[in-house]
Formats: structure tokens, sequence, C-alpha cells
């Protein structure tokens, strides 16, 4: 059985409810679109899938393409049954679905969700009376709590009887040409039941884009479609519109007869009085930036004893593991790449768990929508709308989730310029190595006694990557996406309190979205730097002469000596000196070019390199002090210190922009399906970083900063 | 007059909308003709515009709301 409703109606409640904790994620067959399914609780051989949030049964975002997809049975087998989900306090709009699911010829049953919050608003559906009007099984449910499911599970083991459909008034002059289009579908070979044809047919009519994909194999419908449209362009019949109209003269009065008001409405005067500040002229902006502030604090404070913890279990791990195993390759590949490269992704988790959280309790309270409406217009300046406000948020905890929200603009403009610009704001990956670089190097000091300079070296670097994405989508909207526009159309649902459960589910998978995904790219890049860090074997003899460890010679000792020269003459180490000449301007040595080249798979994974080349151990980490010395009194041959704040500004800089991350690419081919976007995204990125540090390093030397 | 035209508190009847193509998706979200609509605030910067349709709240964007035609109706 197949799960559909509005966005907002508390369907993935339902779907938890019928499903209880065994639920799978997949994707579908062709697409790579997460296929949410479960098995029925109680009825294993019944499977559920919970379909993407959608308004209308024609599609404009990628989510609603794949609902109706799934509906028609093109992206797999078509469903035995449909459970419709709507929302009791908004009856109408959500029957405008519920009257195009009729239509497709399948069993239908209404989930009649939140009948609690509808009678505090004063609305008061009567459940019998609509099941009668519709001619379906109508079931009043209030999901949070369970109540209804017994009922919704009866209908779903004795499935009800298809429907009749079309009871709409459809203009005749419209109604007149459907079944011969149909007909020309039928003749050329497309398998469907009657009234799904006559859907199909509908849609080409009105829609070009659903038009389209009928060019190949029934050309001959597409041509007669084009015909009807001719002849009532002649005609000036308002054809486009005629199925919408048609369904809401049936549904508006028909919802309006099955429901009682009593009185004027108690949640909406409150979401009223709740919007009055919120969306306020002054307040509402500087709420919402005093809000993403509080969000961020929080974030960044109160993630640092969990991360603290994973730390040190991560070393405890490595530590048991040397123990128990013999030295050998074998035990070196374990500790040093698969457990401190797992590590390097566990570490992110506790900041991307607290913003999932702040976002989920956004979204759930109904917050996020008003962000958008406030944003909006400024987005739409730069080619985004209001709801590119979530999957941009999202992508400071990580881009990959960031760019798999943008599913939901249903303008592909919008969403292709979201996923673009996703990856300029500043992912937890990179905290890690500002963190190193801004301690190591910016002085400790506060500016004006007031604001310390490391914490504004820190949101200078958000900030730079925010204010980049906001140039780099003007520029896209500007000379990529000329001409064509962007349009903003969203509900925004009353407020209402979040439930725990559900947020923190949420948190938890799309966390799961990063952890497995990076975790993979991530885990296997530490195994393959291991190995190159590792291989060709050198010992101190074998070095070139002439080669001098340009670490501070008073405070290396013989064994630190032996695993730099090691790492010099590694793969690695090859790869930096061969690069050595390009980064030079930037301000790199060959350490810093092999830990960049290195973070091309992961930004986060350079401070694993420079562990590995300062030879400080494979846990070096942001905070390790040793590292951070090593860093600071590193020399040149010929005594000029290696890192000045002026070359530590420049790397922060590099890391800003550049792209470092394999998984981000392949999301992005994924979420776009094709590679011209992630190559276009990867060479800007990369070239904006090389000239934004080239400009810094060069132009804070011309300045005397060296 | 327009839908753009109608300020916070007012009321208006759509009559028609031009541009069909391009609002397609604030006809199926229950903006017809025929429909009542109240404008309930502007955005803090001036665009997009908090609706009150069919008995919830819909926002769209001023260069949309240029395209419906409506006639104002006294409170």
């Amino acid at each position: 059985m197949a799960l559909v409703g509005n966005p907002n109606v508390g369907k993935t409640t339902v779907f938890n409810l019928l499903t209880g904790l065994r639920q799978r994620v997949a994707n579908f067959p062709g697409v790579t679109v997460e296929r949410k399914s479960g098995r029925l609780a109680g009825a294993p051989d019944v499977e559920v899938i919970d379909l993407p949030g959608t308004y209308s049964l024609a599609p404009k975002s990628l989510d609603e393409q794949i609902t109706y997809d799934v509906l028609v049975g093109r992206l797999e087998r078509r469903p035995d049954v449909v459970v419709c989900v709507a929302d009791a306090s908004n009856l109408e709009r959500n029957l405008f679905l519920v009257s195009q699911v009729m239509d497709l010829g399948l069993p239908v049953v209404v989930v009649l969700n939140m009948v609690d919050a509808a009678d505090k608003e004063g609305k008061t559906v009567d459940a019998e009376a609509l099941s009668a009007a519709l001619g379906v099984p109508v079931v009043p449910m209030v999901a949070l709590r369970g109540e209804g499911l017994h009922e919704l599970k009866a209908h779903l083991v004795n499935l009800p009887s298809v429907p009749e459909g079309w009871r709409w008034p459809l203009m005749p002059v419209v109604e007149a040409q459907l079944p011969g289009l149909a007909a020309e579908l039928g003749a050329a070979g497309a398998d469907m039941p009657e009234s799904q044809g006559r859907m199909e047919a509908l849609r080409a009519l009105t829609d070009e884009a659903a038009l389209e994909p009928w060019t190949e194999s029934a050309p001959a419908f597409v041509a007669a479609v084009r015909a009807a449209r001719t002849h009532f362009e002649e005609r000036s019949v308002a054809y486009r519109h005629a199925e919408v109209a048609g369904r809401y003269r049936w549904v508006g009065p028909l919802a309006h007869s099955v429901t009682k008001v009593r009185r004027d409405s108690d949640t909406a005067s409150f979401s009223d009085r709740v919007d009055a500040f919120v969306t306020h002229r002054v307040w509402g902006p500087i709420a919402f930036v005093a809000l993403l502030a509080l969000v961020f604090q929080a974030v960044f404070s109160w993630a640092v004893p969990a991360m603290d913890l994973v730390e040190a279990g991560v070393g405890g791990l490595g530590g048991i593991v040397r123990a128990a195993l013999p030295t050998g390759w074998v035990t070196d590949l374990l500790v040093e790449g698969v457990i401190a490269g797992v590590g390097n992704v566990v570490i992110f988790l506790p900041q991307i768990l607290l913003l999932f959280f702040f976002l989920g309790l956004m979204e759930d309270t109904g917050y996020m929508a008003r962000t958008a409406f406030i944003m909006d217009k400024l987005m739409k300046r730069v080619g985004l709308s209001g709801g590119s406000v979530l999957p941009l948020l999202s992508s400071f905890a990580c881009a990959i989730p960031g760019i798999m929200a943008a599913r939901t603009l249903d303008n592909e403009r919008d969403r292709i310029i979201t996923i673009m610009v996703a990856p300029l704001m500043s992912c937890s990956a990179r905290l890690p190595v500002y963190t190193l670089f801004i301690a190591a190097f910016i002085p400790a000091g506060k500016l004006f006694g007031l604001v310390g300079y490391q914490g504004l070296a820190m949101f200078s670097m958000y900030l730079m990557g925010t204010v980049m994405a906001v140039v780099a989508a003007w520029v896209l909207k500007r000379f990529v996406f000329k001409g064509s526009r962007g349009y903003f159309v969203m509900e925004l649902p009353p407020y209402r309190r979040p439930r725990l459960r559900q947020v923190l589910q949420r948190m938890i998978k799309r966390s799961q979205i990063f952890a497995v995904r990076a975790g993979k790219i991530i885990f296997a890049c530490s195994v393959v730097l291991w190995f190159l860090a590792s291989y060709p074997a050198t010992t101190p003899g074998d070095e070139e002469p002439g080669f001098a460890v340009s670490t501070d010679v008073s405070g290396a000792d013989s064994l630190a000596l032996g695993a730099s020269m090691q790492i010099r003459g590694s793969f690695i180490g090859m790869m930096g000196r061969t690069l050595e000449p390009l980064m030079a301007p930037l301000g790199f040595d060959w350490k810093m070019s092999a830990g960049i080249v290195t973070a091309f798979a992961a930004r986060e994974v350079i401070i694993s390199t420079l562990g590995i080349i300062y030879s400080v151990g494979e846990d070096a980490d942001e905070t390790s002090l040793a590292l951070r010395d090593q860093l600071k009194t590193d020399t040149y041959p010929d005594g000029q210190p290696v890192f000045t704040t002026l070359s530590a500004l420049s790397l922060l800089v590099f890391f800003v922009f550049a792209l470092q991350c394999m998984s981000t690419l392949a999301i992005a081919r994924r979420e776009t399906g094709t590679w011209l976007w992630p190559a276009v995204m990867w060479c800007y990125m990369t070239g904006l970083a090389y000239l934004a540090s080239l400009v810094v390093y060069q132009g804070g030397r011309l300045l005397g900063f060296a | 007059m327009t839908l753009e035209e109608l300020r916070p508190g007012e009321r208006g009847m759509v009559i028609a909308i031009r541009d069909e193509a391009r609002l397609t998706r604030v006809m199926e979200m229950g903006l017809l003709p025929g429909t009542t609509v109240e404008v309930l605030r502007l955005a803090p910067l001036g665009d997009p515009m908090d609706l009150r349709v069919r008995g919830y709240r819909l926002s769209i964007r001023k260069a949309e709301a240029s395209r419906v035609t409506i006639r104002r109706l006294t409170p």
C-alpha cells in the first residue's frame, strides 16, 4: 500500500504508526531516490511505502514526480491500495489531492488526521458524511496518539473496492476530447487502466512538461494533444485550469457540507498573534538572526564535551587494538587507517545531530516556513527562493543532507542554484581545520578589548563562505539561468507543538545520511591515505643527499626524524613536492600541499596527514598541542618559518572555498542526474579557493605582513 | 485591480487569472476565479504576501499576485 498526502498533515506519523520500527530505506529502481518502506505491523506480508508529500498529482518538484510515478506504476508495481492522509482542519485543499487520487482507478482509504486540532479550531468534520459523499472509507484519526489505527488497519486487510472516479464537473468541451486522446495512448501501446489513461491525457493536455515524455513513444498522441490545444485556443477555452477549477467546484461545497464550524478559530488566532511578532517588519528579522546566533552558539559549545568523549573513545580503541594485536602492517592499517578514519566521521556527529535537532524543531513548530517567508525577497534577488533557507542552513552541518533537502523546491532553477552554492556554507568538516590553524596562528588578544581575535577569525570564515554563496548564486542566476524565473508558493502552516520523538527521529535520519555516505568515502580514503603515506618504505639512509628535515632540530628526536623522512619519500610526499611550485605562491610548502591533496577526499583528512607528516602520532587532532607547536616551529632550510599568520590565513581561506569532499560531488551527481553540475561545482569552487588564497597571501606580502 | 494592490486587512474575490501556465501551482492551492482571498500581511521586506485562502494561509510573491485580477470586497 502507498501513503500519500499534502505536506504538514502528519503523514509520517501515520507511517510510523502503521509500520512500527520495521522500516527500511532503499532506492527506487532506476532512479536513485530514497524509497521509505516498512511492513505493516501485525500483517508482515503488507508492504507500506511512504511517498513524499505533495499538493497535487501534477508534479512540479522532484519529490512530487516520484509520488506520481509510483502511483501510476511507472517506477514499480502499482500499489494495491492508496491511503490518502488529509488534514481535518484544512479539508478543502486536502480534498483536492484526494479527488485526484480517486481518479487513478485504485482502492482508496482517506485518513482524516488531526481531528483534535480541527476540533480546537472549532471545526468538526462528519467522517461518515464525508465517506458517503466521496464513496471511499474515511477514518478519523489522531495519529500522534494512535487513535483510529485499528479502524485504518481493518480497511487495509479487507481492501475497499475501487471508487467511482471522475465525479467532478470537467468543462464539457474538454471532457469531450479525453476519450479520443486516451485511445491514442492505448493505441501507442501504453498499458494502463482506463481512468489512468484519462488522467495522463488530461495531464498532457494542460501541462507541457507532461506531454514531452510521449514524444518518442506516442507521436500520434502528441499530435492529437497539440491539435486539441489549438482547437481550444482558437475558441478561447480556459482549458489549462479546467481540471483545477472542476475539482475545486466539487470538493469546495463538499468540504463545507461535512464541516461544522462552531466558533471563531482559536489556534488560527494564536498563530496570527505569533506571526504579528515573528513576521513583523522590524522584530521578525531581528528574531530570526537572534535565533540563528543562539542555535550556532549552542551547536558549538554544547557539542564540545561529546566530541571530546568520541575522541577519547577512538584513541582508546586504537590503543586497545594495538595492544591486542601483534605489530605489523595489519595492525597499522587497522589503527591508523580504519579506526582513525571512522573516528574522523564520528567526531562530527555531535555537532551535526545538534544542528539537525534545532532545524527539526524549527520545521515542526512551523517556524521554518516563516523564515522562508521572511527571507524570500532577499533570496529571490540572487536567484534562490525562501525555500532554499532550510537546505542552506542544513549545509552548515553537512552539504550532503543540505543538497538532498533541496528536493522540495518545486522550481528546477532554484533547486540547481541551491545545490550549486550549498557546499560554500562552512560545514562541520571544515571546523577542525579552522580550529587548528586559528588556535596556532591567530593571537589570543581581543580587539578593542571586546571581541577575541580568534573568535572573530572563526566568524569571518563562516561569513566569507555565506557571502560567497550569495555571490555565486547571483552569478548563476545572471549568466547561466538567464531569463528563467523562479516563483514562491508556500503554505504557512499553523504553529504546532513539536513532538520530541518525531524531531529526534528526523535528526537521526538526516545524520545517518551524512554518516553512512560520508563515512564510506572517508573510511576508504583513510585506508588509501595510510597506504600512500607508508609506501614506498624508506630508511633514513636512502634519502638523497642534501635533504634537510625542516622540523625544529632541537625538539625533534631521531624517531620523528625517521617518520618525517618516510613521509617525504612516500607517495604522498611525492605528490606534495610535485605540487609545491603550484602552491608556493599561496604560501604553502610541500607538507601543506600534500595535506591539501589528501584533503580533496575529505577536508578533515588534512589533520591526519599533517599529523603523520609531523610525526606527532596518528591520534593528532585539532586541539593537539604537539601538532600546533610543531606547525609553529617548523622552518624552511634557510631558517624562515614555514607558517606565518599570513600563510595560515591563506590556508584558512583556501578551505573556506575549495570543494574538498568526494561525497558532495557524488550526491550532486545523484541529485542533478548529470556529472556536468558537479564538475562545474568543483572547478568554480577550487578556482575560487586558489584565487582567494593567492590574493590573501600575495596581497598580504605586498602590504608587508610577511 | 489585481491582488498585488490589495492592502493588509482587505479582502477580495478573484475574477480572473492571467498567465495560467505560470500560476498552475497557485491555482492548485485553491486560488481560483470565484475564490475569496484576504491579505493578512506582507513579509518584512514587502514581498511575498501572506494570504488567507479557503481557510488556510498561503504565501505567494507579488509578481504572481499581479496576475490575479480581483474585485475588492467591502468588509
